[in-house]
């Protein structure tokens, strides 16, 4: 890797780094989503200092180019974030529901208390 | 003599724009039986759907948005049982069921011990005439989806089921409780329901009916959903064989 190239990487690493981090601090993003991102930004940055390494996996997946592995990695990642995005969604599915259905019970409450259908005959 | 002891009932049905249709069903079931309770729960319906039924004397449960059937359903349980209810009876709101089957769905629970009573187009062949209906008559691939899973229920749970997707169904007040649950399958619960209740220890029978096909309206299995149903269905199922046993709470 040319000296240029490996501090172009390091810069956008630490630029990732220290954006995601920003972002927990103004609360913009919520810590328990900003692992993977802090994660893969420090992965990059030590497989950018220790470029051995990055040939070293390259060479255990069987790949013949060092950026198809990164390529790769890059690939996984994107995979787990969706897969947690999917896990968070259904979650929130479930509160929602929880919510709405709450909400209805407490307004027939509501409704009942104040003994009013809000309806007029068509 | 001692008063015999009276079990507080309630209908529920979950509907979704369906204005022309429900006050003619809620009179209907009122006609049946004048004890039963009647909850509409309205799922984000765009029409005069919720008026109309407290117009006709039924409670209205809305939700804010349309949130799909099994959510529907789950909130009429959840009013049961924080309203004290001992039997519930579910019927769909678009005339599809008939009100007529109430008494004896709800007998099979009261008399028989069961703890959930189905009711199922497939054990037996009547056609009474009604005004507004024709008798219900699926499409080939509809008619060997609900067949295909009735066997997959059947097998599972050692008990005939012959219509392991009929929304007509009746619970007592434990089983209320436990589709109360998160572990209520509430994206299209159908057979994986049945297998569920099996599975947690609850008593299932089944009774014969007629049932109707909508005249009007969009059915929620339109369009792709079919096929995302099946993927569902057999996924919900293999998930609650795995998954621990449930243990009712109440």
């Amino acid at each position: 890797m040319l000296p240029r190239q490996k501090i172009a990487m390091l810069i956008i690493c630490i630029f990732i780094f220290i954006f995601v981090l920003d972002l927990v601090r103004r609360r913009k993003l919520r810590e328990e989503y900003s692992w993977l991102w802090l994660l893969t930004s420090i992965s990059l940055f030590i497989l950018v200092l220790k470029y051995n390494w990055l040939l070293a996996i390259t060479k255990a997946i069987g790949a013949v180019l060092p950026t198809t592995a990164l390529f790769i990695g890059a690939l996984i990642f994107l995979m787990i974030l969706s897969v947690q995005f999917s896990v968070r969604i259904s979650r929130l599915t479930d509160q929602v529901k929880n919510l709405v259905q709450e909400n209805a019970l407490l307004r027939e409450k509501i409704d009942q208390t104040n003994n009013s259908t809000g309806c007029q005959k068509s | 003599m001692e008063k015999k002891h009276i079990d507080k009932k309630l209908a529920i049905l979950p509907v979704y724009n369906e204005q022309d249709k429900i006050t003619e069903v809620i009179a209907e079931i009122k006609s049946v039986d004048t004890t039963i309770d009647i909850v509409v729960i309205d799922d984000g319906s765009t029409d005069r759907t919720a008026c109309n039924a407290k117009l006709a004397g039924a409670r209205v449960l809305r939700h804010t948005s349309n949130m799909g059937y099994g959510v529907a359903l789950q909130t009429g349980y959840k009013y049961a049982f924080q309203n004290g209810y001992d039997l519930l009876v579910q019927l769909d709101g678009d005339g599809q069921h008939d009100p007529a089957y109430i008494p004896e769905l709800l007998e099979l629970i009261i008399s028989e011990g069961a703890d959930m009573a189905l009711g199922s187009r497939f054990l037996k062949e009547v056609s009474p005439a009604s005004p507004f209906l024709r008798k219900y008559k699926a499409s080939t691939t509809r008619i060997l989806g609900i067949k295909m899973f009735a066997f997959i229920a059947t097998a599972l749970i050692g008990l005939r089921i012959t219509d392991p997707t009929s929304g007509y169904q009746a619970f007592n007040r434990r089983l209320i409780n436990f589709f109360t649950r998160d572990i209520f399958p509430y994206d299209f619960p159908d057979a994986d329901v049945i297998v569920l209740a099996h599975r947690a220890g609850f008593k299932i029978k089944e009774l014969p009916m007629v049932m109707y096909e909508r005249d009007e309206g969009v059915s929620m299995h339109s369009g792709l959903k079919p096929l995302y149903y099946v993927f569902k269905m057999f996924l919900s199922i293999f998930m609650t064989i795995v998954r621990k046993k449930p243990i009712p709470l109440y």
